[in-house]
């Protein structure tokens, strides 16, 4: 199949991140500069950026039986590359006091944002695994990145273990799929379960295995057990990420699997899903509610936050697809927003990650409290922020589908969740203990922040905007 | 767009306080206090202007497009009930402001940006005539009451307001699942995507489906209310609150709950609401026992008013669910009327609290030698409160007790005996806290000319609830008779 020019104009958004990262490597060859990566990381970040209105015009689009570009991988695309430059300026305020070579974090950054888009361009799974393992590789280093602090290197080997293993398992059930069915196109495979007589002990413990690879990579249970302690151990930025651009990846790409496929409609399945849904919403809420430690807290709230993902994928109506756009989005923003306020606050020896160096927060600095209440809330759903919008979606579609009893565990282990966000919003308005006061906080931390809580709050007051452009780029 | 005003000024000028409070507390009290007295300016001039027109409909309404695939818009809307209710809310909101003149000394910017904003909440909840408007609003006032008992409150604030927040919260969510539900099949029945309250009245389901629905909505406002059963983070909060969070709370926010009941659980599922009718008079009759014997057995001040506001919201929600127009009416009269005495009861406990550092009855007594204007008023609203003739709280309970009798007599006997057991309650509060020999030598000073301004403005108040309340019965009669007509089986 040949690739012409306009398939080149399609890509360009992957294009340019990709000779952004050459750009950007030669140029830590030539002279080393903290400022001078960043900025050429965020340049090429904003031109990709720009170029998705160019490619915009050249879609929908098959590049190779290995991607399909159409609007659903433009819309994510777009989310998770603005996600990397916001990554970029939490990095450098939070990398700028760190001591030894500090370029290489972008580039390794670069090849995993890389990924994410393959990921969610992919229509194939050689593309699936390709943009998987671009992603994986980049972030044992992102993770580890601290090399000298015990635990970023601790969190990097059992980040790096467990990728390797549900790569494997991931592996393993596209054989399955494929011995079964000859094919391992998505649209293909979709046909061919629907139309043609298969072997049913091969394809279903095929898909089985790459549930559990997806399950891995957005850390539902029971694959969630490195998460708190990667989120622990890895520098607060590189946390965001992971906890943003690697998952709103994956679940995009889970979505657009299960859509093409059409495989989450056997019955089986559904079950599975069901049952991740309900145990990660527990799980995630309630093992939350016995840390001290912040990152660990909004690890477990993650799990939970995903588990409300699943409730609207399962709905598959009218509403699961904007619920579930409208959703990532706003969990982007507040978990960035969330994980940013912590970088800001951490220094060059340790991440500000335990309750106690939030008491009192207020009264020491309360503009940055003001955001990480914002974000708190946010993910707890009150209004005004984008979370509430989000979860009024998502209970919109768990209702539009009629799935009560998912619905209702969702506002019950909601309520659960409550009690976490309040104890750390507590805890910052309590009476301060030790009133020692931070390091300042840098430019680009402030302006970083203050972007990311007045987007929470357009989102939370006018979310149509967003949601029509959910609508016009929704699979299908 | 006036409707839009009477909820932008307090939240502008809730910001404008927090911002002049950096240069000067006294300045930022002031702004707070012109704010609310112009939004109660505001609503009486509304008042009185309609009042030649009668109250019947719907007047000057904010109508905007939000979300319109879903139906979803910015609707303020007023009839009489929320006119009402509207000018109780900015009436104790300046109060509220006076009486934490003094008692507030610690971030006071921040104080009145949340005080401002739970008013501009509550506000919000009696115009919202879009049920998603009407539950973004509501979920959203809680989140400035959360921060006024974390930070301002007492001893054991913490945990009563996590309590609070989290009560509130899930009943939220119910309520969300409810309208959902609603939405959803109003869809199925109509095809049309609405959350307006005027297009959903009326819509056609099964008597199951009603009755789930209904359920949802109904235990969202119990909580609020509080329905017995439901009210245990009532105590905590309003025992922990700051005196303006107290008054707020009693006079305002369990206001809410019964306006909820008025305004949606009755005109939007009348064939299940009555069918759930005895129950929930039994409830309410519950809860007027209940809340008496228990407000006998505390020694904590702050913690018997609480219990007084579970027996009085008792009799309200015995008028909603009696379903008829001197009931209803009853109700809605001893809603404001119990936010005016109840909210008096916690000015004067904070006050005394201000000056002897305790809330505990047994080490009172004998305050009525060194403060007598202070135990005076607190006498006349203890009078009040166990329903004196003349006073507003008697004209209320009167008519509940008097439409009750219609629908079941053993039910108005027992609310009736809820009176006598008030009385206990009254007179304890009177003689322990305030009467007997001054065995402490407490030498406290009296109250001070601000205290007796709000003291002598809610005195006024309930003597012309008690004494010519014809006036206030005008402005919600055609609402009430609204709602009596939705009755069915009649």
């Amino acid at each position: 199949m040949n690739v012409t020019g306009q398939d080149f104009v399609a890509l360009l958004p992957l294009l340019i991140i990709a000779a952004t990262t050459i750009v950007v490597m030669l140029a830590v060859a030539v002279h080393r500069s903290h400022a001078v990566a960043a900025s050429l990381t965020f340049l090429g970040l904003a031109i990709s950026f720009a170029s998705l209105w160019i490619a915009a015009s050249r879609l929908p689009r098959h590049v190779t039986p290995l991607l399909m570009l159409d609007g659903y991988a433009l819309f994510y695309t777009g989310l998770i590359v603005a996600a990397s430059m916001v990554f970029v300026l939490l990095a450098y305020t939070y990398f700028e006091k760190f001591e030894g070579d500090r370029d290489e974090l972008y580039i390794l950054m670069l090849v995993a944002t890389l990924g994410s888009t393959v990921l969610v361009s992919s229509s194939h799974f050689v593309s699936l695994f390709l943009g998987l393992e671009l992603l994986s590789v980049a972030l044992y280093g992102m993770i580890a990145y601290p090399r000298r602090r015990p635990l970023p290197l601790e969190a990097g080997i059992k980040y790096l273990v467990l990728a390797a293993v549900s790569a494997a398992f991931l592996l393993f059930g596209m054989a399955l799929v494929y011995g079964a069915l000859g094919t391992m196109e998505f649209g293909e495979i979709g046909a061919r379960l629907a139309h043609t007589s298969f072997d049913r002990w091969l394809v279903l413990p095929g898909m089985a295995l790459i549930v559990t690879g997806f399950g891995f990579k957005l850390a539902v249970v029971p694959f969630h057990l490195w998460t708190p302690d990667v989120y622990e151990g890895a520098p607060a930025p590189v946390t965001g990420y992971i906890a943003t651009v690697s998952k709103g990846a994956m679940f995009a790409l889970l979505l657009r699997y299960f859509y093409q496929t059409g495989a989450s409609r056997q019955a089986p399945l559904f079950l599975v899903f069901s049952s991740i849904a309900i145990a990660s919403m527990f799980a995630g809420n309630i093992l939350a509610l016995l840390q001290n430690n912040v990152k660990r807290i909004l690890a477990y709230s993650s799990i939970a936050h995903l588990g409300y993902l699943l409730v609207a994928f399962q709905a598959s109506g009218d509403f699961a697809p904007t619920a579930v756009g409208f959703y990532l989005v706003a969990y982007f923003v507040t978990t960035l927003g969330a994980f940013g306020v912590v970088g800001v606050l951490s220094d060059n020896t340790k991440d500000a990650d335990s309750l106690e160096d939030y008491r009192g927060l207020f009264w020491r600095r309360p503009a940055v409290t003001g955001v990480f209440t914002a974000m708190l809330f946010s993910l707890a759903g009150i209004p005004v922020t984008a979370g509430f919008i989000g979860k009024f979606y998502v209970v919109a579609a768990g209702a539009s589908a009629a799935m009560w009893g998912l619905v209702v565990v969702l506002v019950i282990t909601s309520a659960i969740g409550l009690f976490y966000y309040l104890r750390i919003v507590v805890a910052m308005y309590g009476n301060a203990t030790h009133a020692k006061a931070g390091p300042a906080i840098a430019l680009s931390g402030t302006l970083t922040l203050t972007f990311l809580a007045a987007a929470l709050v357009f989102l939370g007051l006018f979310p149509q905007p967003l949601l029509a452009l959910i609508r016009d780029l929704a699979l299908g | 767009m006036i409707l839009l005003c009477l909820i932008l000024i307090p939240l502008v000028a809730g910001v404008l306080a927090w911002a002049v409070a950096r240069w000067s507390a006294p300045a930022c009290r002031w702004v707070a206090l012109i704010a609310v007295v112009a939004d109660f300016v505001l609503t009486f001039v509304l008042w009185i202007s309609n009042a030649r027109a009668g109250f019947a409909t719907w007047f000057a309404q904010v109508d905007w497009d939000w979300i319109p695939q879903l139906g979803i818009r910015f609707h303020l809307a007023r009839d009489g009930l929320s006119l009402l209710l509207l000018m109780l809310t900015f009436f104790l909101g300046a109060l509220s402001v006076l009486a934490s003149w003094r008692e507030i000394t610690e971030a006071v910017g921040f104080f009145h940006l949340n005080l401002l904003w739970i008013l501009a909440g509550i506000a919000g909840v009696f115009l919202a005539v879009n049920l998603f408007l009407f539950y973004f609003v509501w979920e959203l006032m809680l989140v400035p009451m959360y921060f006024l008992i974390a930070i301002w409150g007492h001893e054991n604030r913490v945990y009563a307001a996590v309590k609070f927040f989290i009560f509130t919260q899930l009943s939220g969510l119910l309520m969300l699942i409810a309208i959902l539900a609603l939405f959803f099949v109003h869809h199925a029945a109509t095809g049309v995507y609405t959350f307006e309250y005027q297009d959903l009245l009326g819509t056609a389901m099964s008597p199951k489906a009603e009755m789930w629905i209904m359920f949802g909505f109904f235990i969202a406002f119990s909580v609020k209310l509080p329905v017995i059963v439901l009210h245990t983070w009532l105590p905590d909060a309003h025992t922990e609150a700051p005196t303006a969070g107290s008054v707020i709370l009693a006079g305002l926010l369990l206001k809410t709950g019964a306006y909820g009941m008025l305004r949606f659980v009755l005109p939007l599922f009348p064939h299940a609401a009555r069918a759930f009718a005895p129950i929930a008079m039994v409830l309410g009759v519950a809860g007027i026992l209940y809340g008496a014997l228990l407000a006998f057995g505390q020694t904590d001040l702050k913690r018997l008013v609480a219990y007084t506001s579970v027996s009085h919201l008792g009799f309200v929600l015995l008028g909603i669910f009696a379903w008829n127009s001197l009931a209803l009416q009853g109700a809605l009269m001893t809603m404001i009327c119990h936010g005016i005495s109840t909210g008096a009861l916690f000015v004067l406990v904070g006050a005394l609290q201000d000056r002897i550092h305790t809330r505990e009855m047994d080490r009172m007594g004998g305050i009525w030698s060194t403060a007598p204007r202070l135990s005076g008023a607190a006498l006349f609203f203890a009078l009040a409160s166990l329903g004196l003739p003349g006073l507003g709280d008697f004209v209320g309970e009167f008519l509940v007790l008097l439409g009750t009798y219609r629908q079941s007599i053993v039910l108005a006997a027992l609310a009736t005996i809820g009176v006598l057991f008030a009385t206990f309650y009254a007179l304890q509060f009177v003689q322990r806290g305030f009467q007997g020999p001054n065995t402490r030598n407490w030498r406290i000073p009296d109250l001070v000319p601000r205290e007796g301004l709000v003291i002598a403005l809610m005195i006024a108040a309930l003597l012309w609830l008690g004494l010519y309340p014809r006036p206030v019965l005008n402005t919600f009669e055609p609402v009430m008779a609204r709602i009596e007509q939705l009755a069915p089986g009649r």
